[in-house]
């Protein structure tokens, strides 16, 4: 006899299937891409920062007054946790817009592999244009995967010390000369600011495990010490060895002499007066307008001159994504936005800088007009960016977990911790 | 006098039979009361909707390699078998986040379950001020938890209220940051802040329990003592069961409070398996391996809720 229950319960796992088969079906049809000389109306998002609204607006309207069959809608990036997250969602729902004025290179690899991120090198000037305006800097962004250019690099924000004079001073520190070149100098000037009680900690990076946490500790000084090694070459990672190590050493010896704290502060430490140093970009010399600030490279063991070292580059990059019906617009007003007049007018707005290899000598004025940005624009030509495959993430968590248990709580020695991670960013390498 | 004998009346089995078959087809699939069916369409449209078809998707996931491609993109999803599930628990992190949900669910459940029954009980007690102090429970509940968890950092951090209280007491590393006292603060806080909505459940239920027991028992000379334990903890057994499965259910579903209050630190002492669910899925593009995590952590919350309802929910 046939039962009831069973039928229903037949009828249900008919429903679910055909749910479920819908719904796997949705992540695979689809529209075929437009072709990449389309032409029309596209939308933008750039990022929230108050200064980069302030010049994608103007962007925005100098290209609209001279196209107006190709008009360019702006908004800011939606709010989500993250805006990596929120790009994520958008490829997937297939309604990403044209372009992102802030596609953090360390998710263009997933979205690469999401089949998110238009090919830039597949139109006729594609790579002559990028590596043009960016020269060698640019190589670093081709995709791991093909070789080709994914995102276009666009600004970089290269990573400094900033150091209080005040606190220094009354530390008993020169404010002129502080001696922060090298490991030693560094700890000695950090340890008189604790002792002295100048200010609670000498420097306090985030020491949460959140994955991009790393290029705010690590990160600046290896590319440093190491002259200019990314943490993945050639497949491998690298920082398994005597450099990665003595990186490694010097953080574990700032928390382990209570010159860092393992606990995250509550608000800005510099700004507070808690952390008599930061490790900030360009960014933080507005930001900081209140506190009488000294810069300097990040410290090496042996101090490396200024005009030679290395650092993070905490860039972002400008990515064109599937979904734009209209690409060839795209690819035009990709390339209005990184003009050389364009440029000048980023770098004037928001202090950031456009990547590219003769800042210096191209925005010479500006340079002049703002020394305290002369600095940065030195470092913009030597600036090291994080893998750019399509696990980033994965191997950058890989590694913050493996510096949080070792150097910031000290449960595991340093060196192990460094080599375990290094392992498992190989094996991740060798994924797809 | 002759005894008259009239015949059984068909039970509703032996009616349907008579019926054709076509009668009886339909009765199997649509039951006794179709309208009945109508009525709770809408109701059972939103389940399948939001809650029964992104679990069937996610157990789909879980047996592919899977990730989230745009529309048209060229891939494909093979199924992987257990790969997934294989690849998630080789992983220590997933395996201490499970520890870790467990130690706060044995903090928080039954924290949880003893504070509210006794706030409960003693509220409905209270003549002077009842509103005010049932306002005052249930407040933390409705506020948002990133308002909280800034009050938090204030009493529990390094340089907090409760260390400059504890003075040479205080734990060193503090609370946050010490692996042993990250969870257990969390649990506290989460049992705090979700008080107010239990203690509501069992004031419910304390309105069904009869006065005439408490009488009896009195007049049988039970004290406020012996009168909680054998007529409030009785009478309020449903709800005590609903308030196990809800905390538990809710406590394994943890995310909000780590991510927050901790980032899952110290060293992941306080990451659970939603937080890295979030991790794996979200920031690192493996949904696939979430999902199997996210398939465990559901598993082992029925069976959890089985258990309470077995042991915990009597025969009634």
């Amino acid at each position: 006899m046939h039962h009831p229950r069973r039928a229903r319960s037949i009828g249900a796992a008919v429903v679910a299937a055909a749910l479920a088969v819908g719904l796997s079906a949705c992540g695979q049809g689809g529209a075929a891409n437009p072709s990449l000389t389309s032409k029309g109306p596209i939308t933008i998002w750039y990022s929230n920062n108050e200064q980069e609204v302030a010049w994608g607006k103007q962007m925005v309207a100098a290209w609209n007054r001279d196209h107006p069959d190709e008009k360019v809608t702006a908004q800011e990036i939606p709010a989500g946790r993250t805006s990596e997250s929120v790009i994520s969602a958008a490829i997937t729902a297939g309604n990403a817009p044209c372009l992102v004025l802030n596609t953090a290179p360390f998710a263009a690899g997933q979205f690469e592999k999401q089949g998110g991120l238009v090919d830039l090198s597949k139109f006729p000037d594609g790579n002559s244009y990028i590596e043009g305006r960016s020269g060698d800097l640019a190589k670093q962004y081709r995709s791991s995967v093909d070789g080709d250019y994914y995102q276009l690099p666009w600004k970089s924000n290269p990573v400094v010390i900033f150091y209080n004079k005040k606190v220094f001073a009354k530390a008993g520190i020169d404010t002129k000369d502080p001696g922060l070149g090298t490991y030693a100098g560094f700890l000695a000037a950090a340890r008189k600011v604790v002792k002295t009680g100048a200010a609670k900690v000498a420097i306090q990076p985030a020491p949460t495990s959140e994955f991009f946490q790393m290029d705010t500790d690590f990160y600046p000084l290896y590319v440093a010490a190491s002259g200019g090694t990314p943490l993945v070459q050639d497949g491998k990672a690298t920082f398994n060895d005597k450099t990665g190590d003595e990186v490694a050493n010097f953080w574990r010896t700032l928390y382990r002499e209570g010159l860092s704290s393992p606990e995250q502060y509550q608000g800005d430490a510099f700004a507070d007066g808690y952390a008599a140093m930061a490790i900030v970009g360009p960014w933080a010399v507005s930001y900081y307008k209140d506190v009488d600030w000294g810069a300097v490279t990040v410290p090496t063991p042996n101090g490396t001159p200024a005009d030679e070292i290395h650092t993070f580059s905490d860039a972002k990059n400008i990515g064109m994504y599937t979904a734009c019906q209209h690409k060839g617009t795209a690819w035009d007003v990709l390339k209005f936005a990184t003009s050389e007049d364009q440029d000048a007018k980023f770098l004037d707005t928001t202090g950031q800088m456009p990547i590219r290899p003769d800042l210096a000598s191209t925005y010479r004025d500006y340079f002049a007009k703002h020394p305290q940005y002369e600095l940065f624009g030195s470092l913009a030509t030597r600036t090291v960016e994080v893998p750019a495959g399509p696990n980033t993430v994965q191997e950058m968590q890989t590694f913050r977990n493996a510096w949080t248990s070792s150097v910031i709580f000290g449960g595991k020695d340093p060196a192990q911790a460094l080599d375990d991670a290094a392992a498992t960013i190989d094996t991740l390498e060798q994924q797809p | 006098m002759t005894a008259v004998t009239t015949p059984a009346a068909p039970t509703p089995v032996e009616q349907i039979d008579r019926r054709n078959p076509n009668d009886r087809l339909r009765h199997r699939i649509l039951g006794r009361n179709p309208l009945g069916l109508l009525f709770s369409a809408p109701y059972l449209v939103f389940v399948v909707a939001v809650f029964a078809s992104p679990v069937i998707y996610a157990v789909w996931i879980a047996f592919h390699d899977f990730f989230f491609a745009a529309p048209g993109a060229d891939v494909s999803y093979p199924f992987v078998g257990f790969a997934n599930f294989v690849y998630a628990f080789s992983n220590a992190q997933v395996i201490q986040s499970f520890g870790n949900v467990g130690v706060f669910l044995l903090i928080n459940v039954p924290l949880t379950v003893v504070l509210s029954l006794l706030l409960a009980a003693a509220l409905n007690r209270v003549i002077h001020l009842r509103v005010f102090l049932r306002i005052s429970f249930y407040v933390p509940y409705i506020t948002a938890s990133v308002a909280l968890v800034g009050v938090w950092l204030f009493l529990f951090g390094g340089d907090g209220l409760v260390n400059n209280l504890l003075g040479p007491l205080a734990p060193n590393p503090s609370w946050l940051v010490n692996q042993s006292l990250a969870m257990p603060v969390i649990a506290v806080y989460v049992t705090w802040k979700q008080l107010g909505f239990y203690i509501l459940l069992y004031l419910a239920a304390l309105q069904n329990v009869p006065r005439e027991l408490y009488e009896q028992a009195s007049t049988d000379g039970a004290g406020a003592v012996r009168q909680f334990w054998s007529v409030t903890v009785p009478g309020v057994r449903p709800a005590t069961l609903l308030v196990l499965l809800v905390s538990t259910v809710t406590g394994a579903n943890l995310f909000t409070e780590p991510y927050l209050l901790t980032g899952g630190g110290p060293n992941g002492a306080s990451n659970t398996p939603v937080y890295l669910m979030y991790q794996l899925g979200v920031e690192q593009g493996l949904p696939d391996v979430a999902s199997a995590i996210g398939i465990v952590l559901v598993i082992g919350v029925l069976i959890i809720a089985w258990l309470q309802n077995r042991f915990a929910g009597g025969r009634d």
